[in-house]
C-alpha cells in the first residue's frame, strides 16, 4: 500500500521559507505530497491585487484539481476567519455553508418541471402523428377518451372527440384509403418533426446533440466544454428532444434528462458563484435519473457509479436530496393522471421457481451479446460518420432515418406505438380483461365460462401472430438503434435498449409458458407447476430481459437493479433480476471491458482518466515523460533571467500549457510551475496597468528583483502567478504510482526529476496516450489536453 | 429581530398555502377532471365491462358506479367483489397551460430561426452592399494567446450603453454558435 498521501498543510508552516534553498530539497522529500499551493503566495503577496482571468481554464482544457481544491479551502479559511468579526460576516458565512442546499433544491424543482413539461408534451405531440381530440386541442388520445361512456372492453379506446386523420381528411375511418392516408400523414408528421429538431439543433444550440452523458462525465472528471451547459443549451434541448422523441425515432428522453438536469444545475451554480460546481452536477444528474424512471435512490446510485468522478460523502446527501425534491416536484405535476412517476410502473407480486432461473440466465446471455454487438456497431457508424463525406450532411441523415423509420415502424403495431407503451405493454401480465393480441389464450372450459385467474393456457391465434410481429418489432429495433444512436439531435439509449430486452424476454416468457402447458408431466414443471395453476409470468420475464439488455450496453450493475426495482416495487425479484445483470455484465465484459459511455468518450478523444482500468504494466516514468530521447529539450524559463521579449517568444513558439521554472540552466533546480494562460494574461495586465515595462523588461519570479544595471527598464514580478509546489516524481517510479497519483488527486501534469534535477514532465495525455499504446490502441486518438 | 422573522416566515407561508389552494381550485374546476373507472371482469354469461363515473372518492365503489347493474338482487354482492374500483384524478388545466406555452416557445424560436437565416442576411446585403458580405472568421485559438487574453481582460470593463450590451452580447452569442457549430458539424471534434 501506499504511504498516505499528505494533501493539507498549515499555512503557518510555509511563511518565510521561500529564499532558503535547502527548502528545495525537501519538497523532493514530499514528492508524493504537497503543500497548500498558491496561497502561500497569495499570503506573501497579499498587497498585490489578483490579476483577473488569472486561475481560469481555456475551453477544451483540463482542470487541475489541485489548484481549485486549494482555492476552496482558501476561500473557506477566509469566510470562517472573518465570521466572527461582525453579524453581516456571520450572515455571509452562514449564507455561504446553506448555498450548497439552496442550490441543489432549486436545482431538483427545475428538474422536476422541465421533466413534467416534457413529458406531457412528448405524450401529445406523439399522438398528434394519430390524430387530433376535437373538443380539447392539447389533449392526446387517452386524455381525450377519458370521460367517454363507452363501456364495452373492445371499444374502450375509441370515443367520438378523437379523430384520427383520415376521418377528418376523407370522411370515412375504415377501409384502404383511410388506411394509406393514416400511413400517409403518420409519415408526414414525423418527417416534419425530425426536421424541425435537427434544424433547432443546428441554428441555435449544436451541443444541444446527442445524449450527453459522456460528455457529462468527462466534465466531472476535470475537462471544461464552454457552453456545454447553458441557457441556450437547456431550453434547445429541452424542445428538440419532445420533438425528436415525438418524431418516432428509435431512442428515448433518459439521456437527455440527465444532460436538461446538469444544465439546471450549472445555470443555478451561477447564482452562488462561490459553490463547488462538481457537487451540484453530481447531484444534478442524480435528479435527472430520479425523474426519468421515478427512481431517487437508483438515480443517486446512478450518479454514483456512471457519472461521477470524486463522489464524497456530503455528495451523497445532497444528491439524494436533489433526486427526492425532482421526484416530489413530478408527482405533483401528475402528468398521467395516475400518481406514478413513469408511464410503465407495474405491480404484481406472483412468484418465480427456481427452474426458472435457466432462462433468466438466458436472457443475461442475450443481454450481453446484444450489449458488445450493439456497442461495436455504433461506434463503427459513429467512426464512419465522423471520418467520411458521411457526417457532412447531418440534417439529409436525420430526415433519412427518421423516414425509414416511420415508413417501416407503421404497419406494425408494435412498433407504431410510443416505446414507452409498448414496454408497458409487454410489463403487464395478462389481467381478466385484456383485449391485446398477446393475450388472447383460447379458454379451456368452454361451457361455464368457470374463470380461474390465468391458468396456463394454450395459446390461441392472436398470441402466435403477436408473436411473429414481436420478432419483427426486435430485429426492427435491434438495427435501427444502431443508426440512431448518435445522430444530431437529442437521443437517448435507456428506453430503446428495455424496449429490445423487453420483446425479447416476453417472447421467450411466452415460449417458456407454452412448453410448461404442452410438458407439464416433465421433472421440471412437475415440481413446481400444477395443471391448472398460474405458473409462468410472462411480464416478469420482458421485466428481466429489459434489465438485462440496459446492462449490457451500459455496464451498469448495482443502479440498475436498483432502478429496475424501484420501477416495479418488487422485493421478490431482486434475485432474478441479480442474475440476468450480472450475467450480462461478465458475458458482455468477455467482449470489451468498456460500455457505450466509456466508447463513446475514447471515440472523441476526451482526456477521461477511467476510475475503473487497472494499470498493471511495469512501465517506468522515464518511459513515459516527455521530452523523450528524439524531441526537441524541455521548455523551461529561468527565475531571473528572461526579459518579456524572451518570454514572449517562448510562449509563441511552442503550444506547451505550462513551462516549469527553474532557477538556471547549470543548476536545473526546480523552483515551481507557471501555466501559459497565466503568464499571457499577467504579461497583458501589466503591459496595462504599470507604467514602464518594456519589450526588454527583466521578467522575476522571485520574491525580491534581482540586481539590474540602473539604466535598465522597470521589472515585471511574475511571482503571484508561480505555483510553488509543483508535484514531482523521480524517473524511477514505477507508472503504477504515477497512474494512481493522477487518479487520486486529479493532476494535471507532473514533473520528473532525476537525482534533484529536473528531467521532464508527464502530463494526464501522455498517461492517456501511454494506455492507449499498452491496450493496442491508437495512441493519437487522445486529442485534448 | 427572532419575533420577527418567524412572523414573516409564518406570514410567506399562509400566502403559499392560500395560492396553491387557490390554483388547486381553478386548475381543478373543470368536474370532468375526476372519475372512478371500475373493471369488471366477465361473469357467468356477462361481458367485461368498464364503468366509469365522475364521482368522488368516497363514492367510489361498485354499488354508486356501476349502472345499470347486469344482474339480479342476491348476485349484486358476487358481482361486485370481482370489480376493482380505482379513483384517478387529473388536471387538464396543467396540461392545457403546458401545450401551449411550449408550443409557444416552439413558434418564437422558429420565427427567430427564420429571421437569423433567411430575413437577417438580406437585409444586411440591402443595407450595406455587397462590398461589405465579406467577414472573415478569425480563428480564435491558440495560434493568437495574447489576443485571447485581450478578450479576458476586456471582458471586466462595463459597457455604460445597454443597446451597446445588447448588440455586444447578441454578437458574442452567435460567436459562441459557431464555434459551436465548426467543432460538433464541421471538424467532428466534440459529439461524434
Amino acid at each position: 500500500t501506499s504511504p498516505p498521501l499528505q494533501t493539507d498543510r498549515d499555512l503557518s508552516i510555509r511563511n518565510d521559507t521561500t529564499e532558503q534553498p535547502w527548502l528545495y530539497w525537501s519538497n523532493y522529500a514530499m514528492s508524493n505530497g504537497g503543500g497548500v499551493a498558491s496561497s502561500t503566495t497569495h499570503l506573501l503577496d497579499f498587497l498585490e491585487e489578483p490579476i483577473p482571468g488569472v486561475g481560469t481554464y481555456d475551453d477544451f482544457h483540463t482542470i487541475d484539481w489541485v489548484r481549485e481544491k486549494c482555492k476552496d479551502r482558501e476561500r473557506h479559511r477566509k469566510i470562517n476567519s472573518k465570521k466572527k468579526e461582525s453579524a453581516w460576516e456571520f450572515t455571509k458565512s452562514l449564507y455561504d455553508a446553506w448555498s450548497g442546499w439552496l442550490v441543489v433544491t432549486l436545482t431538483g424543482l427545475a428538474s422536476g418541471a422541465l421533466a413534467g413539461l416534457i413529458d406531457i408534451a412528448a405524450d401529445w405531440m406523439n399522438d398528434l402523428k394519430e390524430g387530433v381530440c376535437l373538443s380539447a386541442m392539447w389533449f392526446n388520445h387517452e386524455q381525450c377518451c377519458w370521460t367517454s361512456n363507452e363501456t364495452t372492453f373492445a371499444e374502450r379506446d375509441k370515443c367520438p372527440q378523437w379523430k384520427s386523420w383520415a376521418e377528418l381528411i376523407l370522411g370515412q375511418a375504415e377501409g384502404p384509403g383511410s388506411y394509406i392516408m393514416n400511413y400517409f400523414m403518420y409519415i408526414y408528421w414525423a418527417l416534419s418533426f425530425a426536421f424541425l429538431a435537427v434544424c433547432l439543433v443546428k441554428v441555435f444550440a449544436p451541443y444541444a446533440c446527442g445524449s450527453g452523458i459522456p460528455e457529462i462525465k468527462t466534465i466531472l472528471s476535470g475537462f471544461i466544454i464552454r457552453g456545454y451547459l447553458g441557457k441556450w443549451t437547456l431550453m434547445i434541448k429541452t424542445i428538440t428532444l419532445v420533438l425528436a422523441v415525438a418524431s418516432g425515432l428509435s431512442l428515448g428522453k433518459e439521456g437527455p434528462l440527465v444532460h436538461v438536469a446538469c444544465c439546471c444545475g450549472n445555470i443555478f451554480s451561477y447564482l452562488f458563484p462561490k459553490y463547488s460546481k462538481n457537487e451540484v452536477l453530481s447531484a444534478a444528474s442524480a435528479a435527472g435519473v430520479s425523474v426519468a424512471f421515478g427512481a431517487p435512490i437508483g438515480g443517486v446510485l446512478f450518479s454514483l457509479e456512471e457519472v461521477s468522478y470524486y463522489f464524497p460523502l456530503k455528495t451523497l446527501w445532497r444528491s439524494f436530496f436533489a433526486a427526492l425534491v425532482a421526484a416530489f416536484v413530478l408527482r405533483s405535476i401528475n402528468p398521467f393522471g395516475n400518481s406514478r412517476l413513469v408511464l410503465f410502473y407495474v405491480e404484481y407480486h406472483t412468484p418465480w421457481y427456481l427452474f426458472e432461473l435457466i432462462p433468466f440466465i438466458l436472457l443475461g446471455v442475450f443481454g450481453g451479446l446484444w450489449g458488445a454487438f450493439f456497442i461495436r456497431a455504433n461506434i463503427a457508424w459513429c467512426r464512419r460518420r465522423k471520418s467520411t463525406r458521411f457526417g457532412k450532411y447531418p440534417v439529409l441523415e436525420v430526415i433519412l432515418v427518421a423516414a425509414i423509420t416511420a415508413v417501416v415502424a407503421f404497419p406494425n403495431p408494435y412498433t407504431r406505438q410510443n416505446t414507452s407503451e409498448l414496454i408497458k405493454e409487454l410489463f403487464t401480465d395478462c389481467g381478466p380483461l385484456e383485449s391485446s393480441q398477446l393475450c388472447q389464450y383460447r379458454s379451456q372450459m368452454n361451457g361455464s365460462k368457470a374463470f380461474t385467474d390465468n391458468p396456463n393456457r394454450p395459446a390461441g391465434p392472436g398470441v402466435y401472430s403477436a408473436m411473429w410481429q414481436l420478432c419483427l418489432a426486435l430485429i426492427f429495433k435491434i438495427i435501427m438503434t444502431i443508426f440512431t444512436f448518435g445522430l444530431k439531435v437529442p437521443s437517448g439509449l435507456f428506453i430503446p435498449s428495455m424496449a429490445i430486452g423487453a420483446i425479447a424476454g416476453r417472447i421467450v416468457g411466452i415460449a417458456v409458458e407454452q412448453l410448461a402447458y404442452y410438458h407439464h408431466d416433465w421433472f421440471l414443471f412437475k415440481e413446481w407447476c400444477e395443471v391448472g395453476a398460474d405458473c409462468i409470468t410472462p411480464g416478469l420475464y420482458a421485466m428481466v430481459g429489459a434489465a438485462a439488455c440496459l446492462g449490457g450496453v451500459t455496464r451498469m450493475t448495482v443502479s440498475l437493479v436498483v432502478i429496475v426495482f424501484e420501477l416495479t416495487g418488487g422485493l421478490e425479484y431482486i434475485v432474478p433480476l441479480m442474475a440476468a445483470v450480472m450475467t450480462s455484465k461478465w458475458v458482455g465484459d468477455a467482449f470489451g471491458r468498456e460500455g457505450i459511455y466509456e466508447a463513446h468518450i475514447r471515440l472523441n478523444g476526451y482526456p477521461f482518466l477511467d476510475a475503473k482500468e487497472e494499470f498493471t504494466h511495469t512501465t517506468l516514468a522515464r518511459e513515459v515523460m516527455r521530452p523523450r530521447r528524439s524531441d526537441p529539450p524541455l521548455a523551461v524559463l529561468t527565475q531571473d533571467d528572461l526579459t518579456v521579449e524572451e518570454l514572449q517568444s517562448v510562449i509563441n513558439e511552442t503550444s506547451y500549457n505550462g513551462f516549469p521554472v527553474i532557477v538556471s540552466k547549470e543548476s536545473q533546480r526546480l523552483v515551481g510551475f507557471a501555466l501559459r494562460r497565466d503568464i499571457t494574461i499577467a504579461i497583458e495586465n501589466a503591459r496595462r496597468k504599470q507604467e514602464g515595462i518594456m519589450l526588454n523588461s527583466r521578467v522575476y519570479f522571485t520574491q525580491h528583483a534581482p540586481t539590474l544595471p540602473a539604466d535598465s527598464p522597470r521589472p515585471l514580478k511574475l511571482r503571484s502567478i508561480l505555483d510553488m509546489s509543483p508535484f514531482t516524481v523521480t524517473d524511477h517510479t514505477p507508472m503504477e504510482i504515477v497512474v494512481d497519483i493522477f487518479r487520486k488527486l486529479g493532476l494535471r501534469q507532473c514533473l520528473v526529476t532525476h537525482n534533484g534535477r529536473l528531467l521532464g514532465i508527464i502530463t494526464k495525455k501522455d498517461i492517456l496516450r501511454h494506455m492507449a499504446q499498452m491496450a493496442n490502441q491508437d495512441p493519437e486518438s487522445i486529442m485534448f489536453n | 429581530v427572532m419575533c420577527s422573522i418567524t412572523f414573516q416566515i409564518y406570514y410567506m407561508v399562509n400566502i403559499l398555502l392560500r395560492t396553491h389552494n387557490q390554483m388547486k381550485t381553478y386548475l381543478l374546476q373543470n368536474s370532468e377532471d375526476i372519475r372512478c373507472k371500475c373493471i369488471c371482469p366477465p361473469y357467468r354469461d356477462i361481458e367485461g365491462q368498464i364503468y366509469k363515473q365522475n364521482v368522488s372518492l368516497k363514492d367510489c365503489n361498485c354499488l354508486h358506479v356501476v349502472e345499470p347493474m347486469p344482474v339480479d338482487g342476491k348476485d349484486v354482492e358476487a358481482y361486485c367483489l370481482r370489480c376493482e374500483c380505482k379513483y384517478e384524478e387529473r388536471s387538464s388545466g396543467t396540461i392545457k397551460v403546458t401545450i401551449i406555452m411550449y408550443l409557444s416557445i416552439l413558434g418564437l424560436l422558429l420565427l427567430y430561426m427564420v429571421y437569423l437565416t433567411l430575413l437577417e442576411p438580406m437585409l444586411k446585403r440591402r443595407l450595406f452592399g455587397h462590398s461589405q458580405l465579406i467577414q472573415s472568421d478569425d480563428d480564435v485559438g491558440d495560434q493568437q494567446p495574447f489576443a485571447n487574453a485581450h478578450n479576458v481582460l476586456s471582458r471586466s470593463h462595463s459597457r455604460p450603453n445597454m443597446l451597446n450590451k445588447v448588440e455586444h452580447a447578441q454578437q458574442r452569442w452567435r460567436r459562441q454558435v459557431q464555434e459551436q457549430r465548426k467543432s460538433v458539424f464541421d471538424r467532428h471534434v466534440v459529439l461524434s
